[in-house]
């Protein structure tokens, strides 16, 4: 049963693998539909933070409703939800799926279909959505769209033959996703007059009207002064405002099952508007909450810490405006020796992790030090306890150890078939399991590892792209825990050991790594005044030793001429990178040190 | 009072591979132009006296004998004390020497860098070994009897014996004033492309440091005293213009890309030849105005001074700031002493000859932020 109102919306977001043009695709549907005029539009406009911008990312979703009059005359308004594209976000990715009828899935015309795409697709099958292949770059000479059509065909099974193929950079071919999106993904149904359920598919913090939730009504109405209620929650509110997105907030009078829009509540923190949540009314509950919600679970752990002491409380201030802005984000204070006061963080995956740094660098003007991220390791002592290790400091001495457990993914990689033996090596060399392999086309496959999660984390996705000159994509999901032989592997700089600079590693790794660590670290630490030597251990026993020199020699030869600013340019730019460093013990270590331990190959 | 004047000729003949001074290859007709435009600009200073000045470049000696003499007969009116040129070799002459000694030049500074002419090739000098000999003699018979040499180690493909060769020959010559610089790649040098290259077979920093302590030994026991860290002279014979910089005192500098540091402002002309005479024309030829705090001016005071052998006069610290230098360095000065990088005595602050090594960790121990 579905009403006019609804005959006349569709609900859809955009597949597609990084850099194949999803971003470039959603701004000519704006700019076609008029959504926004010339002057207003710019590239990449529903990413709105600079760092999507710049790396060419969707990090958090966003909404648009364009207003699209077809050849007859007739107008529909087209919701569109820009999803994140990156594993790390793959719960959120879900729920933006969840909350659309169909999916536009971009394909590159000269690449083909990708691991991350593949996946997202996978997903988006799974939530019953209408797929509406496009493919894009046909501009370029090396685009191959009959290719690309079977192996769309091939590999996901969809029919591929009247698939508009598209150059959104150009704007070729953009009427007819338009057309294909209103005549192929069905418009949404649900009863207007039930009691509410509307998924909350993101949320943003504003600092005026409080949490705005990004909703899809899937049934009922909700509009200015309902009382609603959060399901998983269980939080009440009444509703300040609710309305649309052009891709601005626009009030509106209502929102009704099978609109997407927002809804503000007065809501303090988004931890209690989490993405996955269904709000309902207070007086007239759904029986039952939409499927799907889990909060959100970090995977990797890092310290971050102040590369200036005194800058702790500023650091703690802008975690909280973080996370009032990102649910999956947590963190607690923790100590070091040698970093002295900071923060253990969890993230949902490394890209998680980079974006949270670089906000906080950027956006809250601080230096930080951050340590190599870890996983947590299960820990059964012999007394029967169990402890989640994120911090590799933490673990106990072996002799309490029973045994340990380390988490594991179902990794799956696309790549040309001539790069299957590098890939492979890789996936052994990094303690991989071999599960299977398909041909996806005559020349492309995907093979499937069992790998820990803590290889993942390290190299190993630098390692794949610089293996397969960047043509492998690899997407992956925690697939439980396993037993494995982990030792704490220590660094020690000057003879004192340097917590902040341990690690979990393989037993049978610990040598080569504990060598190519302090290798590496010979490399970043300068000469100093003394003598420095650098040593792995594990316990008691030193398994490697490099020794940094003592500088000899550092002199400005010439000071004359009078261009005495330069000289102190020069000065305070040593200077800067002296107070870019952290002083442990008598030892001046580069912040970067931290990070570097783990970009090692062993 | 402001004691030094500097004029700056940005013209050589060829500019050397490893040198990132203002200088260019230009024709004469715009050398005597320019020269024009700095008579200009040092007859709008509104001084009429300055104790020392120091004419440098680029090569001075390049210019035409009708320009140079306008430009030194301008510069006599300041009757300095301490009146410098550098000479270089390949671009001297009798007349030229006859034009200086008449309008009072009483001191050379030559360019040497090294003995060896194939060490001289690969620097991109533009003269040999007998053409600087020519020079100095010739520099000599005109009565010139402060002269300082410039010479330079760890050039590529130089071995400690071509070293020690450089210096043992130059102090057969008795000069005055030596000064001995350690090779430099500089940025936007054809030396820079090079050593990215990897094509530059430089000494490691070992050797390095013993060239330049064999230099130091060597000059003192033959009566050259070292002054600053790269300076030599017969005692009374040190520099007095390069000590006002040293001193962190005030001096004007003019003519293109030339620096000044005046009423705690330090600025700079406009660096290219063209727009430094557009500049003159239309009255603003400054640029890089920089305005210096009393904090700079101590760092300055103490990363310039601490150059000096002899080192910082506590007394001359008090004197200038009205505060006592341990008020505002105690902790750096006790911390570098503890590190044996510096000494004191007898009210003087210096570097210890590890502090001379490693100087810019001192320096930077004194700036401020």
């Amino acid at each position: 049963m579905s009403t006019e109102r609804q005959r006349r919306i569709r609900n859809f977001c955009i597949i597609a693998h990084i850099d194949h043009g999803k971003s470039t695709l959603a701004d000519r549907l704006i700019e076609m539909t008029g959504t926004l005029t010339q002057r207003e539009m710019e590239d990449q406009v529903l990413d709105t933070m600079e760092l999507e911008k710049e790396r060419g990312i969707t990090i958090k979703a966003q909404a648009v409703r364009l207003v699209y009059t077809d050849e007859n005359g007739e107008e529909f308004i087209l919701n569109l939800i820009d999803t994140p594209g990156h594993v790390d976000f793959n719960y959120e990715v879900s729920r933006s799926l969840a909350a659309c009828e169909g999916a536009i899935l971009v394909v590159d015309a000269t690449q083909g279909i990708q691991a991350q795409t593949l996946a997202n697709c996978y997903l988006a099958l799974d939530h019953d959505l209408e797929i509406v292949p496009v493919i894009n770059k046909i501009d370029l000479p090396s685009a191959r769209p009959e290719e690309i059509k079977q192996e769309i065909e091939d590999v996901i099974g969809l029919d591929a033959s009247d698939a508009p193929l598209i150059s959104a950079k150009v704007g070729i071919g953009i009427e007819d996703v338009l057309k294909a999106v209103v005549e192929k993904i069905p418009h949404p149904a649900g009863d207007e007059n039930a009691p509410l359920r509307a998924l909350i598919f993101d949320s943003y913090y504003d600092p005026y009207k409080g949490v705005i939730c990004y909703v899809r009504v899937m049934e009922g109405t909700v509009r200015k002064g309902t009382k609603i209620r959060l399901m998983a929650s269980g939080k009440d509110y009444e509703v300040n405002e609710v309305g649309i997105f052009t891709p601005k907030y626009l009030e509106t009078s209502e929102l009704k099952a099978g609109d997407v829009g927002y809804i503000t509540a007065s809501i303090k923190n988004v931890k209690d508007a989490r993405v996955g949540d269904t709000i309902t009314e207070s007086e007239r509950p759904a029986k039952e909450p939409l499927p799907g919600y889990r909060p959100a679970i970090p995977m990797v752990f890092s310290g971050i810490y102040p590369a200036d002491s005194a800058k702790y409380e500023e650091l703690k201030e802008a975690l909280e405006k973080l996370q009032l802005n990102d649910a999956a984000l947590t963190f607690e204070p923790e100590t070091s020796l040698a970093l002295g006061f900071g923060f253990r963080c969890g993230f949902l995956g490394l890209l998680h992790m980079e974006i949270v740094q670089e906000r906080l660098e950027r956006e809250y003007n601080l230096d930080l030090v951050t340590t190599a991220p870890s996983v947590i390791y299960k820990v059964i002592k012999t007394n029967g306890e169990i402890i989640e290790l994120t911090n590799p400091t933490n673990m106990p001495s072996p002799s309490e150890i029973d045994y340990m457990e380390e988490p594991i993914v179902n990794a799956s990689i696309i790549c040309p078939s001539d790069y299957v033996g590098a890939v492979m090596e890789l996936c052994q060399n990094k303690r991989g399991v071999f599960k299977n392999m398909e041909y996806i086309e005559t020349t492309r496959v995907m093979i499937h590892y069992e790998m820990p999660l803590n290889e993942i984390i390290y190299d190993f996705f630098d390692a794949l792209k610089s293996r397969t000159k960047g043509y492998a994509s690899l997407d992956y999901e925690l697939a439980g825990y396993k037993e494995s032989k982990l030792v704490k592997l220590d660094i020690l700089l000057n003879g004192d050991p340097v917590d902040a600079l341990s690690q979990i590693v393989p037993e049978e790794r610990a040598y080569a790594r504990g060598r190519a660590i302090a290798e590496k670290l010979k490399e970043i630490i300068p000469r100093q005044l003394f003598e420095i030597p650098i040593q792995a251990a594990i316990g008691s026993k030193i398994i490697a030793r490099e020794t940094v020199k003592a500088l000899r020699k550092d002199v400005l030869a010439k000071c004359y001429g009078g261009d005495i600013t330069r000289k102190k340019k020069l000065l305070e730019k040593q200077k800067e990178g002296k107070k870019r460093m952290k002083q442990i013990g008598t030892v001046e270590v580069p912040q970067e040190a931290f990070m570097a331990v783990l970009k090692v190959e062993s | 009072m402001i004691r030094s004047l500097y004029v700056h000729i940005p013209f050589c003949v060829k500019k050397c591979l490893y040198c990132d001074f203002n200088s260019y290859s230009m024709s004469s007709g715009i050398q005597d132009e320019y020269v024009e435009y700095l008579i200009k600009e040092i007859n709008s200073l509104g001084i009429d006296r300055f104790q020392t000045i120091f004419v440098g470049g680029g090569t001075p000696t390049i210019l035409s004998l009708e320009s140079m003499e306008k430009l030194l007969k301008e510069l006599s009116k300041f009757s300095p004390m301490e009146f410098t040129l550098e000479a270089n070799p390949g671009t001297l002459d009798d007349d030229k020497l006859k034009l200086m000694n008449s309008y009072g030049v009483n001191r050379l500074s030559i360019g040497l860098q090294a003995w060896q002419d194939r060490l001289l090739k690969k620097l991109g000098r533009i003269h040999t070994l007998d053409g600087f000999l020519n020079s100095y003699n010739m520099a000599r018979r005109h009565g010139f009897n402060n002269i300082n040499i410039d010479i330079m180690f760890d050039i590529p493909d130089q071995s400690f014996e071509d070293w020690i060769e450089t210096v043992e020959k130059v102090k057969g010559l008795k000069p005055e004033h030596i000064s001995a610089y350690s090779l430099i790649i500089e940025e936007e040098t054809p030396f820079y492309d090079m050593n990215e290259k990897g094509l530059l077979n430089l000494v490691d920093e070992e050797n390095e440091r013993n060239m330049y302590w064999f230099v130091v030994e060597s000059l003192e026991a033959f009566g050259l005293m070292q002054y600053e860290i790269s300076n030599f002279s017969i005692p009374g014979y040190e520099c007095r213009h390069n000590i006002t910089y040293w001193l962190n005192e005030e001096y004007i500098g003019v003519g293109a890309g030339a620096h000044s540091y005046v009423s705690g402002v330090r600025y700079s002309n406009k660096k290219g030849v063209k727009s430094y005479i557009e500049g003159i024309k239309t009255g603003n030829a400054k640029e890089n105005i920089t305005f210096i705090s009393t904090d700079d001016e101590m760092s300055e005071f103490m990363f310039l001074g601490l150059r000096m052998i002899n080192g910082i006069s506590k007394e001359r610290f008090n004197q200038r700031f009205g505060v006592d230098i341990y008020k505002v360095y105690s902790r750096e000065i006790e911390e570098l002493k503890e590190l044996g990088l510096i000494s004191e005595k007898d009210g003087f602050i210096k570097l210890t000859k590890k502090g001379i090594d490693l100087s810019n960790q001192v320096f930077v121990k004194f700036l401020r932020g």
